[in-house]
């Protein structure tokens, strides 16, 4: 993977050095909190509900086994001996002291790692497909150009104070995993009738309070005119984006009120002006970027012992089942560490289990590791002759949960247990339902299932490309939960629709356990998926069956 | 003044640690939400509120919080409140251990 450069380097540590003056600044009162604010955002660094906390960029989801061991460090030393993984390839440290802050953020400039513009209205970390480099769908490797983003548009002066926050996210397949439909700009690769590759560039999608899914404003970008594109998307919405309003500020609502026609050509004409500008220099940087993210050197081994153990341990076979995804190379495949064990908290990891991860990486998967989207920790290359030792090892550290694609496999914010935003739990909503579920032995018969949880409108848990979104709000001080139905946020995406009046936090998990039996009952074989049998009936049945017995005026 | 003002307490965050405090009637700040100061009146919450936040070296955010009476003193309104007098529902971290 790719290392900093000696530039990279001495501009993370010029910014650690002025934060850690800041720091001192504010705790001798030379800096007020007004002034002190912006600073910390700067740097990753949120108040919340009962502590401060510090997110860290995991770039594309990228991340080596050295940087692991570092984030348990930091977790074990500074914080309460665990981080949490979120939506956008961060981690999050629930509990840092504002005077550790500088050490933190040192520690993880040794490492090449920082948590600057995780915060602010500016470009954050560009996120990508988990399975980059491995998956067999995949036309290139996208992490070079997410690379390639990272470096323009760190510190970027003409970037820093845009209207509102900027998500970018990259898929090389054209199977989306990255929910780039949702982005304010998603780029995905395809090939032309040339067969050379290039972007599909979507603009203005987006969920929060206006959820919408992006346009597609070229439907092939060859590859050398991408940075100057994204540059002109970024200027035009610089120059037309609502400062005026925080809540019409980000890029969807200006494609909205502009229209697509009229924006795709303000950012075709500013292309051009753009466009003649860049010399090739970022071509040359790209080449050097791309010997970064080589693959390994794949071994040939036999696949024959990974079969026999296939047909004969069933343990294996269910978590292979759910866990594995096709490889480029067969006798590989990609594999996915859950870290949605039946009750426990999405996308925690513990200290020790940072240090097992990192282990398992060096000892079977060439030293490589991802961070997915949807909170789980992924191996990419692993030799399909080692997965029963590996799944041994897993099995010994709590990891080996089977439940990759399930109804336990859930994407939840932090919600009102960590985050001042939010107006209602998400964490102990999915761990209920993940519990509620393993009891009744029904999550392998359900087959595949995402439930996305957001405590608050601002949608950090992804709820509206759920195939089941849940929205906790805050109804007169009572938390109460929102349901929508046939989200998707794959290449075919879609925002969920609602079904009618909330329910109360109690009321919640058998609210899910009647939308569950209804498509049990309506689906046409064990095939057809939930989201195919939505697809196939609309919501009518589902709302019949969640609202069952009710008054649906008074459900709320 | 016609319309009815709920009580309030006066909490925000301490500035080194990040951790949930109130304002005593002592001028203190307590991590327990019973030794807040209960203002049941809208001036005295607005005075003590800039007492609060002149207090930049201690605390930050600081802001008025909805409460009640209650046998032991003080007790929050408001669910998110509630969160923040103990801490996390997914581990027992925070206050419900730090102040057993």
């Amino acid at each position: 993977m790719y290392s900093y450069s000696e530039f990279d380097e001495s501009f993370v540590r010029a910014r650690v050095a002025q934060f850690t003056q800041q720091v001192e600044r504010r705790l001798n009162g030379s800096l007020t909190e007004e002034e002190f604010r912006p600073l910390r955002l700067m740097n990753g660094l949120y108040l919340q509900l009962h502590a401060y906390m510090l997110r860290v960029a995991i770039p594309y989801g990228t991340i080596n086994p050295h940087q692991m061991r570092q984030l348990a460090h930091i977790a074990q030393t500074w914080d309460k001996g665990y981080g949490h993984f979120t939506t956008r390839q961060n981690i999050q440290f629930n509990w840092p002291k504002l005077e550790d802050v500088p050490a933190i953020l040192g520690a993880l400039a040794d490492v090449g790692m920082h948590a600057i513009q995780t915060s602010g209205n500016c470009v954050r970390n560009v996120t990508a497909d988990h399975f980059a480099g491995a998956a067999a769908d995949e036309i290139e490797d996208p992490r070079p150009v997410a690379e390639l983003l990272r470096q323009w548009s760190t510190d970027h002066p003409e970037f820093q104070f845009l209207p509102r926050k900027f998500k970018i996210a990259i898929t090389g397949s054209p199977n989306d995993r990255a929910v780039t439909r949702a982005h304010d700009i998603g780029l995905r690769m395809v090939r032309n009738n040339t067969g050379e590759p290039g972007f599909e560039v979507m603009v203005g999608g987006g969920l929060g309070r206006t959820p919408m899914i992006a346009h597609i404003i070229r439907e092939f970008l060859p590859k050398a005119d991408l940075l100057p594109y994204i540059e002109a998307i970024l200027s035009v919405y610089n120059t037309l984006g609502r400062r005026d309003n925080k809540y019409k500020a980000r890029i969807k609502i200006t494609v909205h009120e502009t229209g697509k026609e009229e924006i795709t050509r303000m950012i075709e004409e500013r292309f051009a002006e753009l466009r003649p500008f860049f010399g090739g220099n970022d071509q040359k940087l790209l080449a050097e970027i791309e010997k970064a993210f080589a693959p390994p050197r794949f071994k040939t081994t036999s696949v024959d012992a990974y079969n026999v153990f296939y047909r004969t341990n069933p343990t294996f076979r269910a978590w292979a089942d759910t866990n594995l995804h096709a490889h480029k190379t067969n006798s590989y495949a990609i594999v996915t560490i859950s870290l949605k064990a039946h009750g426990a908290t999405p996308g925690d990891a513990t200290a020790d289990q940072m240090r097992e991860i990192a282990a398992l990486a060096e000892e079977y998967g060439h030293s490589e590791l991802r961070i997915s989207h949807e909170q789980n920790v992924i191996l990419p290359h692993v030799p399909k002759a080692d997965l029963p030792a590996l799944h041994a090892r897993l099995e010994k550290a709590g990891l080996a949960t089977a439940n990759v694609g399930l109804i336990s496999d859930i994407i939840a914010c932090p919600g009102m247990d960590y985050c001042s935003l939010a107006t209602a739990r998400s964490i102990p909503i999915a761990q209920e339902i993940a519990t509620h579920f393993k009891a009744l032995d029904l999550e392998h018969e359900i087959g595949p299932l995402k439930i996305k949880v957001s405590g608050c409108i601002n949608a950090c848990g992804h709820h509206h490309v759920g195939h089941i979104g849940i929205l906790g709000l805050d109804r007169a001080g009572v938390e109460n939960y929102q349901i929508t139905l046939g989200g998707d946020g794959t290449e075919t995406a879609t925002i969920g629709e609602k079904t009618g009046p909330g329910f109360a936090y109690d009321e919640i998990v058998p609210a899910i356990e009647r939308l569950v039996r209804i498509y049990l009952t309506l689906r046409t074989s064990k095939e057809e998926t939930f989201l195919e049998t939505y697809r196939r009936t609309g919501i009518d049945p589902f709302k019949a069956a969640l609202y069952e017995g009710k008054d649906t005026q008074d459900a709320a | 003044m016609s319309r009815h003002f709920i009580p309030k307490v006066v909490t925000a965050n301490r500035l080194r640690e990040g951790d949930v405090v109130y304002l005593t009637a002592d001028d203190r700040w307590s991590p327990i939400h019973h030794e807040a100061e209960l203002i049941e009146d809208e001036a005295r919450a607005q005075i003590r509120l800039l007492f609060a936040t002149a207090q930049k070296l201690y605390v930050v955010g600081a802001y008025l919080a909805d409460a009640k009476a209650g046998p032991d003193g003080p007790e929050p309104v408001h669910v998110r409140e509630a969160f923040r007098t103990r801490g996390p529902s997914n581990y027992s971290h925070g206050k419900q251990a730090d102040l057993v």
